[in-house]
């Protein structure tokens, strides 16, 4: 557990990055920290690292001061992932990858070989290992960074807008390995971002900060969007909360109704709806069995004939939904 | 103008064309030692911590507009003597002011992203300066050196005018007699050693410098 | 001291023989470089050969070129024009890269809309990639102008140096006075040279010193 108590960052010239933090930051679990330009998520973020020292306050890791600790073996034990990656260029992927086990003295033959597990980890093609950065692309650097980060087996992992600089698609990619990754490795990741939907999406807890550095309110993402504290936090996490809440919601039950007719088949996976020309209607979204409520209703909403497909883990139709099944799950 | 270099008598004892070749590569490799024993240590710590970034730039700029055969004579004089003392200590002023300017250069265009990526995994300041910085930075230090270097031969040459030896002999002993044959030997064989050191140079950066950092 | 005053006369003389041998192989570097650098470009295949021999070219020591020059052109060693050919192929040696940098260094999308617009090819050139690469060019230009200044007095080994003359003459006489007038003019010239140059500079490319948009916007 990682906790701020008081915690203020002054610069010399007057201006307070982080005022008066204090913060508990769970075990095994993503906590974002989310914010406008100025509020000190980063700033707070780099605290931890002592990348940036405190003027006031205490940050302790598991009830230990990290004030105390020498700087440089803190940061050993912490992985470090920012934007842009910040590679060494001079260096090949499998290289950097290895680099704090290195500096840790680990035997050269084991840092090589955990760097190449941790490069197929992070999804990356083995290939790539003795590439060097620039013949990588954004979002293969970033995995990059990521592994390089988990080399050493860290408990902490701290993220500075990791996912900001690559493109939509590449970013929804990497959140998703992320989750995946997370699920596979429970660390402690502490993740800066300014996009509400990413806090949303990745976060076991999120942090508000406003700017100023003043925590606005720290909960569960389902929380946040049921109750926000303020307006300040109300307009920061902005329109559609009762819809994105949806993601939140998984119905113990959706009743299914049996396929109908026009639902056309192709060995059990459906792939349109017949209307009685000869094409087929396009399917719309579907949604499996333990999915969020959103994705059921997306399901309907996008379906031209207003019933959503539930399939299997092998895709295969096992029913449809209509809208008064998601007016039932809503009441409920 | 070929026959002071064909004939054979002029290519032995000590006064011979390779005494004179080794000469020149004597003055220019102590010269040149000196120079980046100096100059580097200094480049490399203001590149490192960012302190002193001013007299980096500004000197490497202003050095070449040194007329280093002025600078010569200011030595010798002022040294009171002639010999290789005023000479050493004209050729490494000179050859200061590149390798300085260029490991600041190459100091400080290394991506701070990557610095702070290094800080931030636990690289102490040194293991910064030597893993990450010197590497990345390698080529513009190794084209400091390479500047300085031709400078050095290119001032080597003419330092024969203050009786030093090397192949300016040729030059200005040629131009005394009215000897043209001598006088082009010399700076025939002063071009081509000019060659052959540059060319050292790119093979030295051809197999230190990581293939990385060529890409793109 | 009263050296100074005694012999403002030929003061006088080295330093018009000094500019004339330096600033003319500036001038005359430009003129080649330029057209040449063009057709580099037009070329590409042309670009890393000429950029490599120019760096070849470039490390030989002056006082190499300054002999070597007679040999082939059959000039007398001690002639002025030795020292401007030199200097001149010097000049084109350096210059040529910053020429062909420069010129590509005009964003594509500038150059589709001069063609779209109407320009013709040698008429473009000149009227918008030339300028968008002045920069570029320019900085080549000080560090060969400043170059060509310090280069000038190792021609006093050879009896033709400008300013380079009194520093052989101080050093016959064992006299300190004329090497140190002579370092400092040249390093005054030098100077000069660069602050015209950078005035030029700014003089052509009235563009790069507006900052910001000019008016409000609400």
């Amino acid at each position: 557990m990682i906790e701020f108590e008081d915690v203020t960052k002054r610069y010399p010239d007057g201006t307070v990055a982080v005022d008066k933090l204090s913060l508990r930051i769970p075990s095994n679990q993503i906590t974002v920290l989310v914010g406008p330009s100025g509020c000190g998520k980063t700033t707070s973020l780099r605290m931890i690292n002592r990348t940036i020292e405190r003027t006031s306050g205490t940050i302790s890791i598991d009830g230990e001061d990290i004030s105390g600790k020498d700087a440089v073996t803190l940061r050993r034990g912490i992985g470090y992932v920012i934007q842009n990656a910040g590679l060494f260029p001079h260096k090949t992927v499998v290289d950097n990858v290895a680099t704090v086990p290195k500096l840790l003295g680990w035997d050269k033959r084991k840092a090589h070989d955990t760097a190449m597990e941790l490069l197929e980890r992070v999804g990356l093609d083995l290939k790539l290992a003795q590439r060097y950065p620039a013949q990588l692309s954004g979002g293969q650097q970033q995995r990059v960074g990521v592994a390089r980060a988990l080399a050493a087996d860290p408990a902490i992992m701290l993220m500075d807008e990791p996912f900001s600089a690559v493109d939509p698609i590449v970013r929804h990619q990497l959140q998703e390995e992320l989750l995946r990754l997370q699920r596979d490795i429970g660390k402690t990741i502490v993740f800066v971002t300014h996009d509400i939907d990413e806090a949303i999406k990745l976060g076991d807890n999120v942090a508000v900060l406003q700017v100023g550095g003043k925590l606005a309110q720290f909960s569960p993402p389902a929380e946040l969007l049921a109750n926000p504290v303020d307006d300040f936090v109300r307009g920061f996490v902005g329109q559609d909360r009762g819809y994105r809440a949806l993601t939140f919601v998984h119905p113990d039950e959706l009743r299914v109704h049996p396929l109908p007719a026009e639902l056309a088949l192709q060995d059990g996976v459906p792939v349109g709806w017949r209307n009685g020309s000869q094409e087929l209607l396009p399917l719309g979204s579907v949604f499996k069995r333990g999915d969020s409520l959103r994705a059921a209703l997306d399901a309907v909403l996008t379906s031209p004939t207003g019933c959503g497909v539930c399939v299997d883990d092998n895709g295969k139709a096992i029913g449809v939904i209509d809208q008064t099944t998601v007016a039932e799950a809503l009441r409920s | 103008m070929w026959q002071y270099l064909t004939d054979s008598y002029n290519w032995s004892g000590n006064e011979g064309i390779w005494a004179r070749i080794l000469q020149h590569l004597w003055y220019t490799f102590a010269a040149l030692g000196l120079s980046t024993v100096i100059a580097l240590p200094i480049g490399l710590r203001i590149g490192h911590t960012r302190h002193g970034a001013f007299l980096a730039i500004n000197l490497g700029n202003a050095a070449r507009a040194l007329p280093s055969l002025g600078l010569l004579m200011i030595a010798v004089l002022l040294t009171n003597e002639i010999g290789f003392l005023p000479v050493l200590i004209a050729l490494v002023a000179l050859g200061i002011p590149p390798i300085l300017a260029s490991t600041y250069a190459g100091l400080s265009g290394v991506d701070p992203a990557t610095i702070d990526a290094a800080r931030g995994m636990g690289m102490t300041g040194r293991e910064i300066l030597t893993k990450v910085e010197i590497p990345i930075a390698l080529p513009l230090i190794i084209s400091g050196v390479r500047s300085a270097t031709l400078q050095i031969v290119s001032t080597a040459t003419i330092a024969a005018l203050v009786s030093l030896g090397g192949l300016g002999r040729y030059v200005v002993d040629g131009l005394k007699l009215r000897d043209f044959p001598q006088m082009f030997t010399g700076a025939l064989l002063v071009a081509l050693l000019a060659i052959a050191l540059d060319a050292v140079f790119a093979l030295i950066a051809r197999v230190t410098v990581s293939e990385g950092l060529k890409i793109g | 001291m009263s050296w100074i005053g005694d012999n403002t006369g030929l003061i006088w003389d080295q330093l018009r023989e000094h500019l004339y041998l330096a600033i003319l192989p500036v001038i005359f570097g430009l003129i080649i470089s330029i057209p040449l650098g063009y057709i580099a470009t037009r070329y590409s295949w042309l670009s890393n050969p000429l950029i490599a021999f120019g760096g070849v070219l470039y490390s030989l020591p002056s006082i190499a070129l300054f002999i070597v020059i007679p040999a082939i052109l059959g000039t007398k060693v001690l002639s002025t024009v030795n020292i401007i050919v030199a200097l001149t192929i010097y000049t084109v040696s350096l210059l040529i890269r910053n020429v062909i940098d420069g010129l590509r260094s005009v964003p594509p999308d500038v150059r589709q809309s001069a063609i779209a617009v109407g320009y013709g090819s040698l008429h473009r050139v000149v009227a918008v990639d030339l300028p968008i690469a002045v920069p570029v060019i320019f900085a080549g230009l000080r560090v060969v102008t400043v170059a060509n200044i310090s280069m000038v007095s190792v021609g006093a080994v050879i009896g033709i140096g400008g300013l380079g003359e009194l520093f052989t003459l101080g050093f016959q006489k064992d006299f300190l006075t004329p090497v140190v007038v002579g370092v400092v003019l040249s390093l005054l010239l030098a100077l000069c040279a660069d602050l015209i140059i950078v005035t030029l500079q700014r003089v052509l490319t009235p563009w790069a010193r507006v900052a910001s948009p000019v008016g409000e916007v609400a």
